[in-house]
């Protein structure tokens, strides 16, 4: 019966769902804000560096893209079971991860920070956060980083599914610091909920091997046709400076890194 | 205190209009809804089949439905949603890819309506055959003495005296399935309570927002409460015979 | 009936064949799925740890729910306007609302006010707002006097009122009277639906991971991003709480029988 349910379900949907037309590409995005790369605004339209990133990269290719939010927590496995085709979510391309999926070059790739609360004195370093609670996104290279360097003389390590609610509990105070990418770090710390409550740690010391080698676009294992037509996107839209046109546009530096 | 202020913010946020999230919390409960009468419509559809089978079906059919209803009553909503998703997804496109086709994808609101339209089937199968064994057995005995087909007796019979036990039941898993769309938030679907999330991480007013959705989610309840208590008040008419 | 005979009746050859099919498919779980990661130490603590969570959560909001469930359910039942109309709204709310919904606003929303509020952070509750259970447990206990409450209401309302006249007729203070009659009467009355009520509240003991707690979910979550192996923690989880759910009715199976059944 259970099979026969499963069949039925699978027929149901095929018809619902039918068959994606071979050249659309879903972007698999996080359904989770995480501005200034992307959040969605108040009339639910996705924006951000990288949503402009998407639409760049998709028009240079000439590909038709949807975008698709998926939770961060599962957008691996989403992935590889074909609900979308491609990740541009600001996932760092790390060894682990390359067990997984295949990755494009990077083209982003910006320092690690810690925000802690105002006048704590708290510090990037094991020493900094001994005793404290750290606030991470779960399923990210921070927690991996803050497992392996941190956890160990911390309090607590508290696991989010947002960095905004690692932000909403930092602000709350029922967490000492939070480690993020720091651009997302300095766009929380810019708001007024951010100035606030809290300040910057300053960064982490650099670990290749767990924060990785910038960001890239997550691709299903063996598919080199695709990975091909990103890369070349990729190296088209800096040649052309539309992406320098798009990074003005959010940050005051490069964030495309050495 | 500046509580005066704190509420008209809290008001502008709540507009239906850009700069106000209105727009997208509307838009959310328009897909709890679908995804809510999607799944329950699945799960009716599952419940019958289910119920038919363990009533009237072989002792393995009985077996296996036991076994489907038992292991969905036991295990999370969250946990399930989660396999179903990952793994149905998966194997479907498996199967497909081994068979020659390309991948299909499968949307999101597809999804939850099959992961939830599941999980609804296995409660729907308890009520609907609780229901079905409330039909005295002599009524449809006569029906079949009387030479109408099953269907017939299934449509004449059956169907309009196991109603009225039927429908609190249903009620109640309507009130059930509403509120596991909520679920779907973990998995990232757009519905009231992902929408809510959103709006709250954006502007960091998160108990404006969850009150909000709060206050939707209480608002299709007593609507639904009131359009159930009409149904069964319209499926026990004429059933007034005293003593029963 | 001999025991070879009530074997015979209980398992029937296709059941035989069904739990040949289930082995088959545990067997081929256990040997072609990835379990390493079960073997490390870090894990089989982490997981004991979450266990342990899900349970303590359970047991607690299970029996801090129904006491606060009687007087909710009594106050309907038989208390003034003034006292069943709130009690009416509390349970209303409740079961009108997602669970989900309940435990952000009660954790993301409260917090959210925290700053607003500087001295809720010097008072002395502090270090236990500041952590993520109390929040659960409040969640999952109101969840629990809502839904119960309204149980109470009924098994409070289905005691016959010629019980309580005669025990007043006896002389018993009213206080007496609700000890010694009404409350054992409807306690007896809604006993037979608390293993089912214990089971629905363990499926939604998972909603805690969402708010930082760890519990078994949260570790299955947690051994799924470090490793990268999407299935096999979620068997595990379903596995878990099957052995829960089962634990669950046969210790009610068994609480039951030693009951004695004069209660019409």
């Amino acid at each position: 019966m259970k099979t026969l349910t499963k069949f039925a379900a699978a027929v149901v949907l095929s018809l619902v769902a039918g068959a994606a037309s071979a050249q659309q590409v879903k972007v698999g995005i996080a359904a989770e804000a995480y501005p200034p790369f992307a959040s969605p605004d108040a009339s639910g339209n996705w924006e951000g560096w990288e949503v402009e990133f998407i639409g760049a990269i998709c028009k240079a290719a000439a590909m038709d893209c949807v975008i698709t939010p998926v939770a961060w927590d599962g957008i691996i496995p989403s992935l590889t079971s074909g609900q979308i085709d491609v990740i541009m979510a600001s996932m760092s391309i790390t060894e682990e991860r390359m067990q997984a999926i295949d990755f494009s070059d990077k083209y982003y790739n910006t320092p690690t920070g810690v925000a802690a609360a105002k006048g704590s004195g708290i510090t990037a370093t094991p020493e900094g956060l001994a005793g404290k609670i750290i606030g991470v996104q779960g399923s990210t290279i921070h927690e991996v980083y803050v497992q392996k360097y941190f956890a160990a003389g911390a309090a607590e390590v508290k696991v989010y599914a947002t960095q905004d609610e690692a932000n909403q509990d930092l602000a709350a105070g029922r967490i000492d610091a939070t480690q993020a990418d720091s651009i997302t770090l300095d766009a929380f710390l810019n708001s007024d909920a951010g100035k606030a409550c809290c300040e910057s740690a300053g960064n982490v010391a650099d670990d290749k091997e767990v924060l990785g080698l910038g960001v890239g676009a997550g691709l299903r294992k063996g598919e080199e046709d695709l990975k091909a037509k990103i890369n070349k996107a990729i190296a088209d839209i800096r040649a052309d400076g539309t992406y320098d046109a798009i990074t003005a546009k959010y940050f005051t530096s490069s964030i495309y890194g050495d | 205190m500046a509580d005066g202020s704190a509420l008209s913010a809290s008001l502008d946020l709540l507009a239906y209009s850009p700069p106000g999230w209105g727009a997208n919390l509307l838009r959310g409960l328009g897909n709890t809804v679908l995804i809510a009468l999607g799944a329950y419509g699945v799960g009716m559809f599952l419940g019958t089949l289910g119920a038919f089978g363990k009533l009237y079906g072989g002792p393995l059919m009985r077996d296996l439905l036991g076994l489907y209803t038992t292991m969905v009553r036991a295990i999370p909503e969250l946990v399930l949603i989660l396999i179903l998703y990952f793994a149905v997804t998966d194997l479907v496109n498996q199967a497909l890819l081994a068979m020659g086709y390309d991948r299909i994808q499968i949307s999101g609101v597809a999804a939850g309506i099959m992961v939830l339209g599941v999980v609804q089937g296995a409660y729907a199968t308890e009520v609907l055959r609780g229901a079905i064994q409330s039909v005295p057995a002599g009524q449809i005995e006569a029906a079949r003495a009387m030479g109408m087909s099953p269907l017939l007796v299934a449509r004449r019979i059956t169907l309009p005296l196991m109603l009225p036990a039927a429908i609190p039941g249903m009620a109640n898993l309507w009130m059930i399935v509403t509120k596991d769309t909520a679920l779907l938030a973990v998995v990232g679907f757009n519905e009231l309570v992902q929408e809510s999330r959103q709006a709250a991480g954006t502007t960091k007013a998160f108990f404006t927002f969850f009150m909000a959705a709060g206050v939707l989610f209480l608002c299709m309840s007593l609507v639904s409460n009131q359009i159930f208590a009409r149904i069964e008040a319209w499926a026990n008419k004429g059933n007034k015979r005293g003593g029963i | 009936m001999s025991f070879a005979d009530s074997i015979r009746a209980q398992m029937p050859l296709r059941r035989w064949v069904m739990a040949a099919i289930g082995i088959g498919i545990i067997a081929y779980c256990a040997l072609a799925l990835n379990w390493s990661w079960l073997q490390t130490p870090k894990y089989q603590g982490m997981i004991l740890e979450g266990v342990w969570n899900t349970i303590w959560i359970l047991v607690v909001t299970m029996v801090l729910g129904f006491i606060l469930a009687i007087p909710i359910g009594f106050v309907q039942a038989a208390g003034p306007w003034y006292l069943a109309r709130p009690a009416q709204a509390f349970c209303t709310v409740i079961r009108g609302t997602p669970l989900l919904l309940q435990l952000w606003l009660l954790y993301y929303g409260l917090g959210s006010l925290f700053p607003m509020y500087p001295w809720i952070r010097e008072s002395d509750l502090w270090p236990i707002l500041r952590q993520a259970w109390p929040y659960a447990v409040l969640a999952l206990t109101l969840s629990v006097a809502g839904y119960e409450g309204e149980v109470m209401r009924g098994a409070f309302k289905g005691v016959p009122q010629g019980q309580l006249e005669a025990a007043r007729a006896f002389g018993m203070s009213r206080w007496g009277v609700f000890r010694r009659i009404w409350l054992p009467q409807a306690v007896a009355r809604v006993l037979p639906t608390i293993g089912g009520e214990t089971v629905l509240q363990m499926k939604s003991t998972p909603l805690v991971a969402t708010i930082t707690v760890i519990d078994i979910y949260a570790v299955a979550s947690r051994v799924r991003q470090d490793t990268f192996i999407i299935y096999e923690p979620l068997l595990l989880l379903a596995l878990v709480y099957l052995i829960i759910a089962g634990v669950i009715v046969a210790l009610f199976a068994w609480f039951e029988s030693r009951l004695p059944k004069r209660i019409a």
